[in-house]
């Protein structure tokens, strides 16, 4: 589990992150929701340790990342997994050399154990096919998968998502968030992605915490977020016409069936 | 003047982490090989090219100004070797090869910055600067004096070929004038400047590369600056090197 407590970031002088206390589960898909410029990426910057906060605490399974020395920090970030908004493929290395190249930085195994092992998550991804091309050679939901296979190439127990769909179609979209919930839940992984994207939202949402302004304002499940009461959550949530039907069938359905419970 | 001290500041302090001790050593002897390659090898082409025809036009010019009755011909062998050993091939070849070599490596750590490819790195618990800087260095530092012996060789090669194909002077006067009071020391001065403005390219461009903020446009500034700053500063060089050695 990752939790945050009282966390405060800022840029010359300017609040980006106020306050931010959230807690992110083991074996569950944790969401960061928000505007864009609301604070998500800088608050998966700094749970990463790309980015280092002012103040607050920072707990990885009871270990503070933020008073960890050069080499505890080292050691921690090979259990860390990260899926990046572009990829983040290396242009130079063949999609096989892709997944391979944190088990060839900081595995003892042997070649042909850490090729089947980078075969293996590649497998996963269903992208064996593709192992002898460059990321300039496949498309943007390849790459993706490609990620995320190096990411969970060295069994990382964190795995983060910085905007895992963006600019790929709703099908594709789909397809990388059954992926990395698939994943999540199979080895058990904490998984914090940082979205925008309401189908992701409500598909994979086990643990959802918004923020507004760089400050947290709500925290629930994808089932509460319909009735959730947050002014500003419920304007984030609702801005497209879709989900205002959506909501209105269900506080439809949820009034016949409190009326039918009644009757009966 | 404050806003250059800290670039200053962030050179150094860049530097600190890339020699530090490196993560797995033969990852980095593979990423040195691919950098030979890359840096070195890639150079080859362009560095005999560009000594074989400037061989041939110093020898042709020094042949029209220094004509006079007064002055033995074999003269014009003696002045084109010493160009060639002293500034040539060292201060001017690196000077070409700041601007080949310079910006590919600023625009290659730049794309790479600005693509997340170094967070990546930096995620995985890789000291990137040193991952991705390192190697560059020691390729370069490997690979740029033994440019200077081919760009010497090519320079000489292009003196003669004025003679042979274009006849300005007998090849064996200009052989002569080649051979005349040869001074070993020379040769070294040559490699030995090569060195610090092998470690001038390297370090400048990546350092320009790495700290790039932003997206294409300041890749391309980076890049730029990266071949402006290396020029000036191996300029520098070459003139403290020069007082240094021969003085």
């Amino acid at each position: 589990m990752i939790e945050v407590s009282h966390l405060y970031k800022s840029f010359d002088g300017v609040d980006v992150l106020t306050d931010i206390n959230a807690k992110f589960y083991d074996g569950k898909t944790n969401l960061i929701i928000g505007q864009s410029g609301s604070g998500k990426t800088v608050l998966v910057k700094c749970l990463v340790g790309l980015l280092m906060p002012e103040r607050g605490e920072l707990m990885y399974d009871n270990r503070d990342f933020l008073k960890m020395d050069k080499r505890e920090k080292k050691r921690l970030r090979t259990e860390m997994g990260m899926l990046f908004q572009s990829a983040a493929l290396f242009d130079s290395m063949t999609v096989l050399e892709n997944v391979m190249f944190p088990l060839d930085m900081f595995s003892d195994k042997t070649y042909r154990e850490r090729a089947r092992r980078a075969m293996f998550c590649l497998d996963r991804v269903n992208l064996t096919a593709a192992k002898s091309k460059y990321p300039s050679e496949i498309s943007g939901g390849m790459q993706k998968r490609v990620a995320i296979a190096r990411a969970i190439a060295l069994n990382p127990k964190y795995l983060f998502c910085d905007e895992p769909n963006s600019g790929l179609d709703p099908k594709t979209s789909l397809v990388i968030d059954e992926l990395i919930h698939g994943i999540t839940h199979e080895y058990g992984i904490t998984t914090i992605i940082n979205t925008h994207d309401m189908n992701s939202v409500m598909g994979i949402g086990e643990n959802i915490v918004f923020i507004h302004k760089g400050v947290k304002e709500w925290e629930g499940t994808s089932k509460d977020i319909f009735a959730a009461q947050n002014e500003k959550l419920v304007d984030f949530i609702f801005a497209s016409d879709l989900f205002k039907k959506v909501r209105d069938v269900e506080m439809r359905e949820a009034a016949s069936g409190g009326a039918a419970a009644r009757r009966g | 003047m404050l806003k250059a001290l800290a670039s200053v500041g962030r050179y150094v302090s860049l530097m600190w982490r890339v020699f530090a001790r490196p993560e797995r050593y033969g990852m980095y002897f593979k990423q040195y090989l691919k950098e030979l390659q890359q840096l070195g090898v890639n150079s080859i082409g362009i560095v005999l090219l560009i000594s074989l025809f400037i061989g041939a036009v110093i020898t042709i010019q020094i042949k029209l100004n220094i004509e006079s009755p007064w002055m033995p011909k074999w003269t014009v062998g003696y002045v084109t070797r010493e160009i060639l050993l002293l500034e040539f091939s060292s201060a001017i070849m690196c000077l070409i090869l700041a601007g080949k070599i310079g910006s590919n490596i600023a625009s290659e750590l730049g794309t790479m910055r600005v693509t997340q490819q170094i967070d990546a790195l930096e995620i995985m618990g890789i000291n990137s600067a040193s991952y991705l800087i390192l190697p560059k260095i020691g390729a370069l530092m490997t690979m740029i004096p033994v440019l200077v012996i081919f760009s010497i060789f090519a320079g000489i090669i292009g003196a003669f070929a004025s003679c042979w194909f274009i006849g300005i002077m007998p090849a064996t006067v200009l052989e002569y004038g080649l051979q005349y009071m040869f001074v070993e020391w020379y040769v070294w001065c040559g490699f030995i400047k090569s060195f610090f403005f092998a470690f001038i390219i390297a370090s400048v461009s990546s350092y320009f590369g790495y700290t790039v903020d932003g997206g294409s446009i300041e890749v391309g500034k980076a890049s730029t600056d990266a071949v402006v700053l290396s020029s000036v500063l191996i300029l520098f060089a070459d003139l403290v090197l020069t007082q240094l050695l021969m003085g």
